[in-house]
């Protein structure tokens, strides 16, 4: 198992913000919407350098994704940011029709995503984004695992043009990807070699993919794990490629089994190549308030979930 | 004026018929609101927006337009026709398969003179306040017009619009609202009151103004007046009173056309009242 060290932690939506600010610098139609969420939002350094770049919607979100549309049409690229929750379900047909159908360059740009928002409780920890996202024609769906990578993310994302749904979230976590890396939508990273079963995860699940790494090397496992960063399109061919070597697959993901990344790694499996699968995900739930450890372990999305999973997927290869 | 407003209401008949014949060629659609919104249509394409039939889409110093209550998208489709963003022949393809020209107005096929789909109710304002963010940012002086139906002013999403724009001072912006008192299931007065709208829209900020909408020297010089009221600060909200179904009798005055197709009969009896006059399609 290669060997992956942190030196300190930070939170993915201060990523966000960094990548904002650099995406913010190097083009003068970047600009930004928020909805009353600056400070959670990490907006606070592009809206200092760039405050006539930055428009205050109030709560108001649907008014929000209906102006960062409008605002596509005179050569802008507007970021918009809230919530998760406020970022897709709430504003749901406003992002169909006036974003995804009309394929308008507007970056719906989601922090707070998942159970990992913690005390605040199950009305704002949406489990269901990454599905609804998903399913509209033509929505990239990026989902990254560290500060350094949702900066790249976000960087990137402005320099391709078309919707995009950028999912981050709240809880500091272990910053150890690189700091220069070059972000590449829908390319998957490999973050480890392994023969015996794939581990594909992403977001906040990457590190706890790589705690399970270690633990199950200690078993005389040997885990390939693929960071997936760009949920839509997905990488096919690293994954097919993957799993031919290793015959088995478990998917991690802070978000709902139903509607996830787990299930369009099986949409892809199913058809190419049927493999033995196993989901660690949450199980058609709603959080609750806690803090962000205490709720990752009561709703199964631990290290140690990850251990229990990819030992049973490898007894039911044949 | 670049046209008298004798040329100005032939262009509107013939927009008339096309409607009709749209809406009766597919058996489906919506000609009550398309025909109340005629003479606004051909007000606004051929005598106040600065315009090119040469589309871009993001129209650098030209005013755009933008149709929130999109379901009327036959007068818009005609207009575009007749105003030269396409051939009008293609009008024949309304609401058919493989055509540009789909039930509700989408740039998902290309066709010109559309920057944004609409059909879902509700978001036509907040997206013209977007494009009149950018043109400001762009320093283009340009103005947005944008038609509302009314009864769609009962989705939240333009109250939250029409809360952001004079706070914001978005004062290039003229935003046209169908005030014809009908919607699907009956009078607006009957199915969720609109009351007092210029009250509610000044009370929000606006710069309101009233015009009549099925008058066309009324509808030119109301546009022309709130095109000089721009960039004083305030949003324009022009509250045009029309008649769903004008110019077809039988259709007027009632909520009962808003989506329906007439037969043969009813099709013959509405082109006997709107002379031809620049060529059917």
């Amino acid at each position: 198992m290669k060997k992956y060290t942190y030196t300190e932690k930070k939170d993915t939506r201060s990523g966000f913000g960094a990548g904002l600010h650099e995406a913010g610098k190097k083009n003068e139609n970047v600009v930004a919407l928020c909805a009353d969420l600056v400070g959670s939002l990490k907006m606070d350094a592009f809206i200092k350098d760039f405050p006539e770049r930055f428009t205050q919607v109030g709560i108001a979100e649907a008014n929000m994704i209906g102006i960062a549309a409008g605002m596509t049409i005179g050569g802008k690229i507007p970021f918009t940011g809230t919530f998760a929750n406020f970022s897709t379900g709430r504003v749901y047909d406003q992002i169909r029709q006036s974003v995804a159908y009309s394929n308008k360059n507007v970056k719906i740009c989601a922090s707070h995503a998942g159970l990992t928002l913690g005390e605040d409780g199950a009305t704002h920890q949406i489990l269901e984004d990454i599905g609804l996202m998903k399913m509209l024609p033509g929505m990239v769906v990026i989902n990254p695992c560290d500060y350094n990578q949702t900066k790249a993310a976000t960087m990137a994302i402005a320099e391709y043009e078309g919707p995009v749904y950028l999912r981050f979230g709240r809880p500091v976590i272990p910053v150890f990807t690189d700091p220069d890396q070059k972000f590449e939508i829908g390319k998957a990273w490999m973050v480890n070699e392994g023969t015996d079963v794939t581990i594909i995860a992403t977001g906040h699940m990457v590190w706890k993919a790589i705690e399970a790494g270690e633990k199950l090397a200690e078993l005389g496992i040997d885990a390939e794990i693929i960071n997936i960063h760009t949920i839509k399109p997905l990488d096919d061919e690293a994954i097919l490629k993957s799993v031919k070597k290793t015959g088995c697959v478990v998917t991690c993901e802070e978000h709902n089994k139903f509607g996830g990344l787990g299930e369009s790694v099986a949409r892809l499996l199913t058809t190419e190549l049927p493999t033995p699968q196993e989901f660690v995900a949450t199980n058609d739930t709603f959080g609750e308030s806690g803090t962000p450890d205490q709720l990752m372990s009561k709703y199964g999305l631990d290290a140690v979930n990850i251990v229990e999973a990819v030992q049973k997927v490898i007894g039911r290869k044949k | 004026m670049k046209h008298t407003i004798k040329d100005l209401e032939d262009i509107a008949s013939q927009i008339r018929r096309d409607i009709v014949r749209m809406v009766h060629g597919c058996q489906s659609g919506h000609p009550g609101a398309s025909l109340g919104c005629t003479d606004f249509f051909t007000a606004l394409y051929f005598e106040v927006l600065n315009h090119k039939t040469d589309f871009t889409m993001e129209g650098a110093g030209e005013d755009l337009f933008f149709l929130s209550n999109g379901h009327i998208s036959p007068v818009w489709y005609s207009t575009l026709a007749h105003a030269g963003y396409f051939d009008k022949s293609e009008l024949a393809t309304f609401r058919k398969l493989d055509s540009r020209l789909q039930g509700h107005p989408t740039t998902h096929e290309h066709l010109p003179g559309i920057r944004i789909a609409s059909g879902s109710l509700g978001q036509g304002l907040s997206v013209a306040i977007g494009a009149a963010l950018a043109k400001r940012l762009n320093g283009d002086k340009s103005i947005i017009f944008a038609l509302l139906g009314d009864g769609e002013l009962q989705e939240g999403q333009n109250w939250e619009a029409a809360m952001f724009a004079p706070f914001n001072k978005v004062d290039h912006l003229i935003a046209s609202v169908d005030y014809n008192g009908q919607q699907i299931d009956g009078p607006t007065n009957k199915v969720l009151a609109l009351d007092d709208l210029q009250a509610k829209f000044e009370a929000f900020g606006w710069h309101v103004i009233n015009t009549d909408g099925n008058d066309m020297q009324a509808i030119v010089e109301g546009l022309h007046y709130a095109k000089t009221l721009t960039g004083k600060g305030k949003p324009i909200l022009n509250l045009m009173s029309t008649q769903m179904g004008a110019g077809v009798d039988y259709m007027m005055g009632t909520h009962k056309w808003h989506g329906t197709a007439p037969n043969d009969e009813q099709l013959a009896a509405a082109l006997a009242q709107l002379p031809e006059t620049l060529g059917d399609y």
